[in-house]
């Protein structure tokens, strides 16, 4: 056996729990109304363009994001415009929400094609950029970044691989995996436009090998694609962090600090690549996603394509309703996840799963003292020593713990899960993060 | 469960199986090979002294605990136990009772305990226990009961009662004794191996710590880092002394297998709280504990030296940390 491939600082290998992995991508009933956010992405919120009472199409553009760094929000069902309103989301603080009560018939934007396009035209980069833009499509690994934005690369830089991440080392999701085995030829004509736009030989695949048959499967499709390499990765948590998967393929850091493209690579999310297909070849904006909704003591684990702004109280009980073990409700994964306070915030085009985490889990369990062991150093991918960064936060030493790396941490939550000691180090390292960069914000203005 | 009643935390969500106590209970077993060794090579006094210094640890830290620091007892994480095992495994079994005693209160009281507790000591409780009680008891401390030849099939030579190996053969070249004569009367390397040796109760068995120290590795309780370096430097140095004058020195696996070098490599120079946080750290700090063990087996007053060894190198810990940082991801030299 070869020896497979993975990131070379720290790490983690939680339990699996991939319940829904042979559950088929389901179509979730449209719901009676929807709640869609303007701020579901990185960067600017969008300026709403709907007013009360308004009737919106299935694709109507209704917000518009304001600024580079921003995206677009569409209709996810149509309907007219109830309210616009503010609902406590998944961050736990109220959120601007555009409110739509469905029409019993669904009338698509007049340009958007529903049935299998003519997928031989072709597109300028400029035209890719202006469509992935005009799309509203994001970061769909959870981090909700505006992928326009990463399709542009700066002047002086190449982009020598297009790195796509269909790692999904986040336990318990399934959304990715559901979406290759399924939707494999059109992620794949999403990748052969993103290369085109990049301008870009190169494109890696990166799997973990506890998905063998969507390796199997987009190997054998990759073929008739040139330059296109899946490549499969050792099951290791966080390899789906952006610099942890660089290097796990091409063996490059990069540096503190800089964006992939430091070392020639742009990354998207596999089901980043399948929003540009549909934007390309069907002008379908993103108004649906792939949400996996399990758990342990979920009866039965499935993974709906679901509307934008559909409420996640509708998915819980499409599989079944909250179990009465169920102390938790996370919008995300068991990692890196949050927690929510409220199910009837919506799905939003950064939910990749909501998993439901019984009692026994749920609860943290006491903190002691550090007992020195070192294992948070271990298993830090980013080479940080979560003890001291903790210690240095609770001793309000910011500016050592600045100079210690905190900035670098990817909030992974490795070390938390590893500490022996139930220490909380990645909440005392949240509090460090957010206290420096308060500090460097007053450095700039000086 | 009603959604008013969900728990809300940051992430992780989920938490890994390591705790304090599957630490330190596995540890516990990791020693009970080395226990049951001695056990059969010295009968129950070294099953008394274990048992006694485990008891003495355990009340000790639970009534300092509860009636002076006026804390929730923390005994059962079983660090206790593990520092009475370690404690008792330091001594000679036919040590009276009541200097157990002292030994443990010393290791617990002041050693942990003043210092804030398990993870806050910058020293090896259990080998403060032991220094201390070298220090203030050393007849005592040094008069090593022979194995008991009946229960054992290998060759104990007559001439080794009351000495440990190494000290027979400190004794011996400070005579100016060749080592080849001084050898044939000291047990053999075979017998150091399986454990009929003088010595103390859990450094016996060179095997049966190998065995528990497999465990270790195994369970990921430690790791390589420590244990390697520091008889790899061991090795080395003495092997480079017994290449130049054999005569006068003995062979490096003599060394290795004799006077705690593994119970200390494995247990004691180990211990998480008092090593250092990164791996190259953890090189350096093994090798230092070598060094010095053979400084002063070959050089200083004592035949052994483990314990002084691991404990001069705890004391330098936080400049270790502070010299070998992990290595980190993408970092950018300053400049
Ligand atoms: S959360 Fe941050 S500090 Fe902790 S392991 Fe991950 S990157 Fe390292
Ligand atoms: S893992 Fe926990 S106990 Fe171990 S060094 Fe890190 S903070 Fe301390």
């Amino acid at each position: 056996m070869s020896i497979l491939k993975t990131f070379k600082l720290g790490g983690i290998h939680p339990k699996e729990g991939k319940l829904s992995a042979n559950s088929p991508i389901k179509v979730f009933p449209l719901p009676k109304t929807v709640y869609i956010p303007v701020s579901q992405h990185i960067g600017a919120p969008a300026t709403v363009l709907v007013a009360k009472g308004e009737t919106v199409k299935t694709g109507q553009l209704i917000a518009k994001g304001e600024g580079f760094i921003s995206a677009n929000i569409h209709s996810s069902i149509t309907g007219k415009v109830a309210k616009i309103d503010e609902i406590v989301d998944s961050s736990g603080y109220p959120k601007k929400v555009i409110v739509i009560d469905r029409a019993n018939e669904e009338i698509w934007c007049d340009n958007i094609i529903n049935s299998d396009p003519n997928t031989t035209k072709e597109f300028t980069p400029e035209e890719v950029k202006q469509k992935i833009r005009e799309a509203g499509i994001v970061g769909l690994g959870g981090a909700t970044f505006p992928s326009h934005v990463k399709m542009s690369v700066p002047e002086g830089k190449t982009a020598e691989y297009l790195i796509i991440n269909a790692v999904e080392c986040e336990p318990y999701l399934t959304s990715d995996h559901r979406l290759m085995l399924e939707k494999g030829d059109e992620i794949l004509k999403g990748i052969s436009i993103m290369m085109k736009t990049l301008n870009t030989k190169k494109t890696l695949i990166g799997i973990e090998n506890n998905k063998k048959d969507a390796i199997e499967h987009l190997q054998k499709l990759s073929k008739n694609y040139s330059g296109v390499e899946v490549i499969s990765l050792k099951v290791q948590y966080p390899q789906g962090g952006e610099k942890q998967l660089i290097d796990a393929l091409i063996k490059k850091e990069v540096p503190s600090g800089k964006l992939p493209i430091e070392v020639g690579c742009v990354v998207q999310n596999v089901g980043t690549a399948f929003a540009v297909y549909e934007a390309l070849y069907k002008n379908k904006p993103l108004i649906e996603r792939v949400v996996t909704v399990t758990g342990d003591s979920v009866k039965e684990p499935s993974n709906f394509l679901v509307r934008i702004g559909t409420p996640i109280e509708s998915l819980i009980e499409a599989v079944g309703g909250l179990p009465e073990t169920v102390a938790k409700v996370v919008n995300g994964g068991p990692m890196m996840g949050k927690a929510l306070s409220n199910l009837s915030a919506p799905v939003t085009k950064g939910t990749s799963g909501i998993l439901l985490i019984d009692k026994k889990e749920a609860s943290r369990k006491i903190p002691k003292n550090c007992i020195r062991c070192a294992r948070c150093t271990m298993v830090c991918p980013m080479g940080l020593a979560p003890y001291l960064l903790e210690n240095l936060t609770n001793r309000k030493l910011f500016e050592s713990s600045e100079k210690e790396g905190i900035m670098d941490c990817i909030e992974c939550g490795s070390c938390s899960y590893t500490c022996p000691a139930n220490r909380a180090l990645l909440d005392m390292i949240r509090v460090g993060k957010s206290e420096v960069n308060t500090i460097r914000s007053k450095r700039v203005k000086k | 469960m009603g959604q008013s009643q969900l728990i809300i935390s940051h992430s992780p969500h989920i938490k890994g199986k390591d705790s304090i106590e599957s630490i330190m209970y596995g540890v516990v077993i990791a020693m009970l090979p080395a226990l049951m060794a001695s056990a059969w090579f010295y009968g129950i006094g070294a099953l008394k002294v274990v048992i006694f210094s485990v008891i003495f640890s355990v009340i000790f830290e639970f009534l300092i605990q509860k009636y002076l620091l006026k804390i929730e007892p923390t005994v059962k994480d079983g660090s206790a136990i593990v520092t009475g095992i370690l404690l008792g495994f330091n001594l000679p079994s036919s040590l009276p009772i009541w200097m157990i005693g002292v030994g443990a209160l010393v290791a617990i009281g002041i050693a942990k305990l003043s210092f804030g507790g398990l993870g806050k000591n910058p020293f090896n409780p259990a080998l403060v226990g032991r220094v201390f009680l070298l220090v203030s008891f050393p007849v005592e401390m040094t008069s090593w009961p022979r194995p008991l030849d009946t229960r054992t099939m290998l060759s104990i030579p007559d001439a080794l009662t009351g000495a440990t190996p190494l000290g027979l053969i400190k004794e011996g070249v400070a005579k100016g004794e060749p080592i080849a004569e001084i050898m044939k009367n000291a047990p053999s390397h075979l017998d150091a191996l399986f454990g009929a040796i003088g010595g103390s109760v859990g450094e016996v068995s060179a095997l049966a710590l190998i065995v528990g120290g497999l465990y270790l590795l195994y369970k990921k309780i430690i790791t390589w880092h420590i244990p390697i370096s520091f008889l790899g430097t061991i090795a080395i140095f003495s092997g480079v002394f017994w290449l130049i004058q054999p005569e006068k020195y003995v062979d490096p696996l003599y060394h290795l297998l004799t006077g705690g070098i593994l119970l200390g490599a494995f247990f004691m120079a180990t211990d998480m709280v008092t090593s250092p946080m990164s791996k190259l750290g953890m090189l350096f700090f093994g090798a230092g504990a070598g060094l010095i063990t053979i400084l002063i087996r070959l050089f200083g007053a004592y035949p052994e030296g483990v314990s002084f060894a691991i404990l001069i190198m705890n004391a330098i810990v936080p400049l270790i940390n502070i010299a070998f940082k992990p290595k980190r991801f993408g970092e950018v030299k300053n400049g």
